[in-house]
């Protein structure tokens, strides 16, 4: 929004009743700006009310209920000395790259428990990390309000930090990354409010995305056919889904009562889930422009950190704060199954890319891969 | 930014969102319709009111949420840890026993919500009264943290043992089992908001969210914008989830399993090994795939492969070479765009080119015309044209053709794997080479460590 900056004062007038009556006249502007503002939004959804004859809930009466849901902890990594805040899987389906606040990153073979490789960064709460879709480097960042990446090495005697390479600069906190469809570019998002675009190689900047009104904590790329776009959600509770060319917001969600922590695509593209420190997960449907289900339950009480699908789109993973892991039928819109397990807080989840397993991150110290 | 551990300024959202819920949990556990029994609980000699088994909390929370068992424990547990629920037997042990152990409701005056921040100066009191009350009552880590405050705020030291000696006069001219409820109350209130060392801290909110928020009016020209969007009826969208589902349904390994066997489960990575990137004989739910999405198809290395072979029969391949150059240049280095949108040029959009594809005039011009100052998305619009062409016809074509259908027939169905013998018998399980291994092509794990065979994979 752009309001006219105040005019220079004339020299012929007093100097103070101008600014007053400048003032007064900015002061009605915002206001009226307000009020336009709330005018749309209103219009905005009844005419999004209009489109909606059904409930997700009923139109999926016909399917199959799922049955007993059995999944336990196949595998336990020990080896961060504190709170783990994130990880991400490798594309060979069984490499994962985690993150702690100690300012350790790890890449393990998930499969045998092995450590691999082991980064220790100049700062602590490294919040983001995500491996580069090649295998060959991860990107992190945290409290250093950057995101870099290091190469992957496997000479042993190799300082990995070394040959750290600066590409993403924030005013703030660095709250999540991911590659895009190649290791050259990295889509951030941060504490200052903006999500930018960068190119690994020269570090500049491509494009940023402004228009969150707060922290801006997690983002997704979208899997759809023409790659262009990717949603954010943040602590102004707004899911915004953004055209990576232009920077412009395309579609923005509002439903939250709370800091969206996780933002997760359906497998389509055509919906993505969020979860939010309002204890509820929520479906959102870009087609037809509105939320289509709740994921919630009375006796769940703490906030959800984060949300994934799995292969299929049926099922919707969400780590919570209460250490629990709750499984829903995306469908139906009940809880399938709770799963028990980690110490503290569930930080972080992500299903394998072949959606044989998923993986969990806590401040327990662990990550856990349940299948 | 500030690490939220100890006070600091107010409750964050998040926290008093948490904390409202538990007490909205606790006021209806104290209903008296629909609320919890209490009884009269014996301790030693002393007959407390009030009280409720473990049991009977996880009963109550069962019954009233329609959970199970385990996850009543879990939450009932939160209750405990967060301190609205305190034991009478063990009190120093933040634990719900799901047995007839008592348990009381914690007064509102100590919910960590109402008294927030917990002040040093009533932590130097309770100390104090605890040392004053019976000699050797401080445990090891409490004498320490008293001898640290005595240190620290050393000046108000008088004070705090007048305030001290007071509450315990006070305290004396109570009942026993009042005096009992207040120290039990108290102390429950102190091993949250002072936690023992090694015990976990609840109040550990993690970092403070600075919540930078914007006196910014919200975007009008989004919500305009917004307004004059084209939407689609809910019916149609959501049965588009049911569809998607149920197609994709056999494919999802952890809701149908996968066969031959979970590698995560039986650690047997046979079903990984038969779908590595290339493959001599892919399986069957692979190459049915193929037919679900056009998409599908081309992000398969293989199912590209056989895309490509279908098309150069068809003479139409530069389609899919041109579209994987246009990938090259949209996702690859920016310092080669340039040289890579000349040769794009050179080979396909030239008059005269080698492998010329054929796009609209409009879209042809402003490639053209955009070829001019070339930059990261220049190529979009042709991309995109040759994407839904190959989309709408190749692709169609191909399923129905000779080529796909055979694919599907030899295509295999891998057989489960039987359950060991001795099924406590864990397989060892092998290390697969790293894809960061510099200039090697990533090779195929085959069940045997130490051996490589080159399946001729590349990222």
């Amino acid at each position: 929004v752009q309001v006219n900056p105040v005019k220079s004062q004339p020299t012929t007038s007093p100097l103070i009743p101008e600014m007053a009556t400048q003032e007064v006249q900015l002061n009605e502007t915002l206001a009226h700006l307000k009020t336009e503002s709330e005018t749309l939004k209103t219009k905005l959804e009844e005419e999004r009310a209009k489109l909606h004859d059904v409930e997700l809930h009923q139109v999926a009466e016909k399917v199959e209920a799922l049955g007993q849901f059995v999944m336990k902890t196949r595998r336990t990594l020990k080896g961060h000395g504190n709170k783990v805040l994130c990880m991400d899987w490798c594309k060979d389906k069984r490499r994962i790259v985690s993150s702690s606040q100690d300012g350790k990153v790890i890449v393990w073979d998930a499969f045998t428990t092995n450590k691999e490789h082991a980064v220790t960064m100049p700062c602590t709460w490294v919040m983001a990390c995500a491996y580069a879709p090649s295998g060959c480097a991860v990107a992190c960042g945290g409290l250093d309000n950057k995101c870099s990446v290091y190469p992957l090495s496997l000479d042993k005697n190799e300082n990995l930090a070394a040959k750290k390479k600066s590409v993403a600069m924030h005013t703030n906190y660095l709250s999540a990354c991911s590659f895009t469809n190649s290791d050259m570019q990295i889509l951030t998002s941060s504490g200052d409010g903006t999500c930018a675009l960068w190119d690994v190689e020269s570090g500049q900047l491509l494009q940023s995305f402004h228009g969150h009104a707060a922290d801006v904590l997690c983002l997704d790329l979208a899997p759809s056919e023409t790659g262009n776009t990717f949603v954010s959600g943040g602590c102004d509770k707004k899911a915004n889904v953004w055209d990576m060319r232009s920077g412009q917001c395309i579609q923005s969600f509002e439903t939250h009562e709370s800091d969206i922590n996780s933002v997760r695509y359906y497998p389509s593209g055509d919906a993505f889930a969020s979860g939010s420190d309002d204890a509820t997960c929520r479906l959102y449907d870009l087609r037809a422009d509105r939320e289509v289900a709740i994921y919630s339950k009375e006796s769940i009480i703490f906030g959800v950190s984060s949300v994934d699908f799995s292969l299929s789109g049926r099922l919707l993973f969400g780590g919570y704060n209460d250490y629990t892991i709750n499984v829903w039928d995306v469908l139906k819109g009940t809880r399938v199954s709770i799963l028990f397990g980690h110490e503290n807080r569930v930080s972080t989840l992500r299903v394998s890319p072949d959606g044989t397993a998923f993986c969990t991150g806590s401040w327990d110290h662990t990550l856990r891969i349940w299948a | 930014m500030t690490i939220n551990t100890l006070a600091k300024g107010g409750l964050q959202p998040e926290q008093m969102s948490c904390f409202r819920k538990m007490e909205k949990v606790l006021v209806a556990m104290q209903d008296p319709d629909m609320g919890m029994k209490m009884r009269n609980q014996r301790l030693l000699i002393t007959v407390i009111p009030h009280a409720m088994t473990g049991h009977d909390i996880i009963t109550w929370l069962i019954q009233k949420y329609h959970i199970c068992e385990e996850e009543a424990l879990h939450l009932g547990e939160m209750l405990v840890k967060y301190g609205y629920i305190y034991p009478l037997k063990e009190p120093r042990c933040l634990v719900l026993r799901p047995d007839e152990s008592p348990y009381r409701f914690q007064t509102p005056y100590f919910w960590t919500s109402t008294r927030w921040p917990a002040s040093e100066l009533d932590y130097a009191i309770y100390l104090a009264k605890k040392n004053i009350r019976k000699q050797g009552e401080l445990v090891e880590y409490e004498k320490e943290r008293y001898s640290l405050l005595h240190k620290r705020i050393n000046h108000t030291w008088d004070f705090v043992v007048m305030q001290a000696r007071e509450q315990l006069r006070a305290s004396k001219q109570r009942r026993k089992a009042d005096r009992i409820v207040l120290e039990c109350q108290e102390q429950a209130y102190w091993l949250i908001n002072r936690p023992p060392p090694g015990v976990q801290n609840m109040l550990d909110w993690g970092l403070e969210r600075p919540n930078n928020f914007s006196t910014r009016v919200p975007l009008i020209e989004t919500s305009r914008r917004a307004l004059g969007r084209n939407r689609v009826k809910s019916s149609i969208c959501l049965e588009g989830f049911v569809k998607y589902s149920e197609q994709y349904q056999n494919h999802d390994p952890i809701m149908q399993g996968c066969l031959p066997s979970n590698p995560w489960i039986s650690d047997d990575i046979a079903y990984w090994t038969m779908n590595s990137e290339i493959v001599p004989v892919p399986t069957r739910l692979r190459v049915e795939r193929w037919s679900f999405s056009f998409m599908e198809l081309l992000s398969d290395a293989m199912g590209r492969r056989e895309f490509m072979t279908y098309l150069e029969k068809e003479f139409s391949a530069e389609n899919l070479h041109f579209w994987q150059e246009c990938e090259e240049i949209r996702h690859g280095e920016s310092s080669k765009i340039i040289e890579k949108v000349e040769d794009v040029y050179k080979n396909f959009l030239a008059p005269g080119a080698a492998r010329w594809v054929n796009i609209d005039s409009k879209t042809m011009d402003k490639t053209l015309e955009g070829i001019k100052r070339p930059h990261r998305f220049v190529m979009d619009d042709a991309q995109m044209h040759i994407y839904f062409l190959m989309k709408k016809d190749s692709y169609p074509r191909y399923l129905k053709s000779d080529l796909y259908k055979n694919m599907l027939a030899k295509a295999v169905v891998p057989q489960e794997t039987k359950k060991s013998v001795f099924p406590f018998m864990r397989r060892q399980r092998h290390s697969s080479p790293s894809p960061a291994q510099a200039g090697a092509p990533a090779a195929e794990e085959d069940g045997r460590a130490g051996t490589n065979s080159a399946a001729g994979s590349h990222f």
